[in-house]
């Protein structure tokens, strides 16, 4: 089975190891991620100035292309996932921007694509089951807090991934891998995002505060599904330890880095050289690598 | 602080100009302060996001603008999704901001040359162009 696939800016640069083992791990999962062909930059946010319909062509764009090949488009990045789906929505539903919308692309997308995220294609099309099945090295002992952020799960009328306050997808997801799932009262809160740019040491304390709120219940693993989200919570904590000096570092994976550990795929190709805290001394630990 | 109201006070441009920019009814408002209860960067914020909605309904725009509250919002919608009026917060805060960013003066809220060295090789992409259309003109 072939998936049409919307990679993203950040998964061809510094998120690399994310694309990578997504797309290794799906050759063993049985299907295939097929780029889309002449993909452009979704925009990186969903214009939430309801006058703003430029920010919505690069997103219609993208659809309206995907349609030309396929009648689903999956994603891996979360923020590429919000924006295309919210866009897709927005198209289908407003029939007045989306015939303004039309006209600029020079294109005839009615809205009738379905955005799909990849832990979506692993729950509905490959069943957590199936997985169960496929796993060489369950994730035994490995306590891993699954961060959902805010991009997959609101605004719950467009997205539809999961229950907006009490999501469990990713969850089951882990335990799947046979990993322990940590729930912990800061899986939905934001990462600060964008503010990375406007005011950074508000993101670092978001971070802060969603990293020591999982290892406060036993997490020795942070499991992410977005390539900001892990710059904030991965690539900050050095700015975390110069601001509090009670932190202690805790590796972030994506999770399909982790599922490639599972997999069992050489442990070479997932790509941990990009992570800033090398998470290889745990996995060792649990005998995983 | 002393606030007269009057009619023409609470139906006042600036507030049309946020409801017109948003698509939001402000007037929903019931100051519950949900939404700020639940913000995840609200230490950081100079009042918080109901507080600004008050100012802006009584016609008090440079109370408003002045504070830091839109120009933190992260755009997370924690406020938007737990309001119990059905007030999406977060585009009323992204309204506050494309006024300013809008204006003749085009106040940017960040300056790219300032950024420090080392820094547009170690931030992701998406930061910073989900960072430009909020903070730049």
């Amino acid at each position: 089975m072939n998936y049409l696939y919307f990679p993203g800016c950040t998964l061809y640069t510094k998120a690399k190891n994310f694309d990578q083992t997504a797309r290794n791990c799906s050759l063993l999962l049985g299907f295939e991620l097929v780029e889309l062909p002449n993909w452009t930059c979704c925009g990186a946010t969903f214009p939430l100035a309801t006058d703003n319909l430029m920010a919505l062509l690069p997103p219609a764009r993208i659809l309206a292309r995907a349609k030309e090949q396929g009648e689903t488009l999956t994603t891996l990045c979360a923020i590429c996932f919000n924006v295309i789906k919210r866009t897709n929505h927005l198209l289908q539903k407003d029939s007045e921007k989306r015939e303004k919308i039309n006209q600029f692309i020079e294109m005839n997308y009615q809205g009738d694509l379905k955005v799909l995220h990849y832990l979506e294609i692993l729950k509905q099309e490959i069943g957590f089951s199936t997985i169960q099945e496929k796993v060489k090295k369950p994730l035994k002992e490995l306590q891993a807090a699954p961060y959902y952020g805010c991009m997959l799960l609101r605004p719950f009328e467009e997205m539809g991934f999961d229950d907006k306050e009490r999501p469990t997808l990713f969850e089951e997801f882990l335990t799947a891998l046979g990993a322990r799932s940590v729930d912990f009262p800061y899986k939905i809160e934001c990462c600060g995002s964008f503010q990375s740019v406007g005011t950074p040491e508000v993101a670092t304390e978001c971070a802060y505060r969603i990293l020591t709120s999982a290892m406060r219940q036993g997490a020795e693993v942070v499991v992410s599904t977005c390539p900001l989200c892990t710059f904030n919570l991965d690539q900050k904590q050095s700015d975390i330890l110069k601001a509090h000096l009670d932190f202690k570092t805790i590796p972030v994976l994506y999770f399909t880095q982790l599922l490639g550990v599972a997999m069992g795929l050489d442990p070479q190709t997932l790509g941990f050289e990009q992570n800033a805290v090398d998470p290889i001394p745990l996995l060792k630990r649990k005998g995983l690598i | 602080m002393k606030i007269e109201l009057s009619r023409e006070k609470v139906h006042n441009d600036f507030s049309k100009k946020v409801e017109w920019i948003s698509g939001q009814n402000l007037f929903a408002c019931y100051q519950c302060g949900n939404c700020t209860a639940g913000c995840p960067v609200a230490f950081a914020m100079d009042i918080g996001p109901h507080e600004v909605i008050r100012y802006t309904l009584l016609g008090l725009e440079e109370e408003a603008l002045s504070a830091n509250t839109y120009w933190l919002c992260a755009s997370c919608l924690q406020c938007s999704s737990r309001c119990p009026k059905g007030i999406d917060i977060a585009r009323v805060m992204d309204a506050l901001r494309m006024i300013i960013l809008r204006k003749k003066e085009r106040k940017d809220y960040i300056q790219i040359s300032e950024f420090p060295e080392g820094f547009l090789e170690k931030v992701p992409q998406i930061a910073f162009i989900s960072g430009f259309r909020k903070f730049l003109s």
